[in-house]
């Protein structure tokens, strides 16, 4: 289901809850299939006595993954042109993530979206911009 | 980063589509994809990421040439090829190495990523994929003290040399872990 331009107004917002009380096991799966095997974020061990972090946390990649199911469900399949985001805070286990995207422009055929990833406490966690092909 | 053959493959997608959590059929389905718009199975926007399975010097993975697994086996860490720390904080970045092995302090976060879609990747491509530097600049963070940014911009080309996606990854080297308070 793609958007039509002439359904959409500046200013429209689509949210998606994307992940709920994140889990390692979640952010071990993306290492695997990404292929990005740090080991501060799978590895307890090191992340905190080597690394010195509080415990793992995902990839910011894996946000990213996850903000953009949310651009995807709302445009639709195929349709983003560009897509762009900032990881202003990490993102650790346990967190539950709601990503926004928000209409900021509407012009020939395509719109302009801000787009922006927070966790339960409301710190933004991904900060953004997507553009997308519309009818 | 360098990938001379990138091969968009259906169970690929499908393993990548489940570690963001997303049952889109878009990303599982041939026939469902072969009557939706994009006409096949196409990637997750993210997905070229994954092009780091193909890319023969990635340092984040063991490799044939001798060089191990990263992380905690009888010692909290591998010790191999350790860095000296960096300077002090990141205000911004997810923490993510930018692939070398870092053995503690700070280290390389990625601050930012940005993808331009020329079209999306989809089962039977054969993507290349070649990096160049962009531009780098520095700043003085209050988290984790001077940070330096380097951008990477890759191309993703098809089978036909055909620009499919641009991707600009910005890099960030810290001087110390990002404060948490």
């Amino acid at each position: 289901m793609a958007l039509k331009a002439s359904e959409l107004s500046v200013g429209d917002t689509y949210t998606e809850t994307v992940v709920e009380d994140l889990k390692r096991t979640q952010i071990v799966m993306y290492a695997g299939a990404s292929g990005d095997y740090n080991p501060v974020h799978t590895d307890e061990p090191f992340a905190t006595k080597v690394a010195g972090y509080p415990t793992v946390f995902a990839h910011g990649m894996l946000t990213m993954g996850l903000t953009g199911r949310m651009l995807t469900n709302y445009v639709g399949d195929g349709r983003l042109t560009e897509f762009g985001v900032r990881f202003t805070s990490q993102v650790f286990p346990g967190d539950t993530l709601q990503s926004t995207a928000t209409v900021e422009s509407i012009e020939d055929g395509k719109v302009n979206l801000s787009v922006s990833t927070t966790n339960q406490d409301g710190v933004e966690v991904a900060k953004g911009t997507a553009q997308a092909r519309v009818d | 980063m360098a990938v001379d053959k990138f091969s968009i493959e259906a169970s690929h997608i499908m393993m990548f589509a489940r570690s963001i959590g997303d049952d889109n059929q878009i990303y599982y389905d041939n026939e469902y994809a072969e009557n939706a718009e994009p006409g096949a199975i196409i990637a997750p926007p993210t997905f070229v990421q994954a092009s780091a399975q193909f890319d023969a010097t990635y340092g984040l993975r063991p490799r044939m040439d001798g060089i191990g697994w990263m992380g905690s086996g009888s010692n909290p860490t591998s010790a191999i090829r350790r860095e000296e720390p960096k300077s002090d904080e990141s205000s911004s970045g997810d923490g993510e190495s930018s692939g070398q092995r870092r053995g503690g302090g700070g280290g390389g976060l990625h601050a930012e990523q940005r993808y331009v879609y020329h079209r999306h990747p989809r089962v039977g491509d054969v993507l290349t994929a070649s990096s160049r530097p962009g531009e780098s600049w520095e700043r003085v963070g209050r988290r984790s003290g001077k940070l330096v940014f380097r951008e990477s911009i890759t191309e993703y080309r098809d089978q036909n040399g055909e620009l499919v996606v641009t991707a600009t990854s910005v890099g960030v080297s810290t001087e110390r872990p990002v404060d948490q308070s």
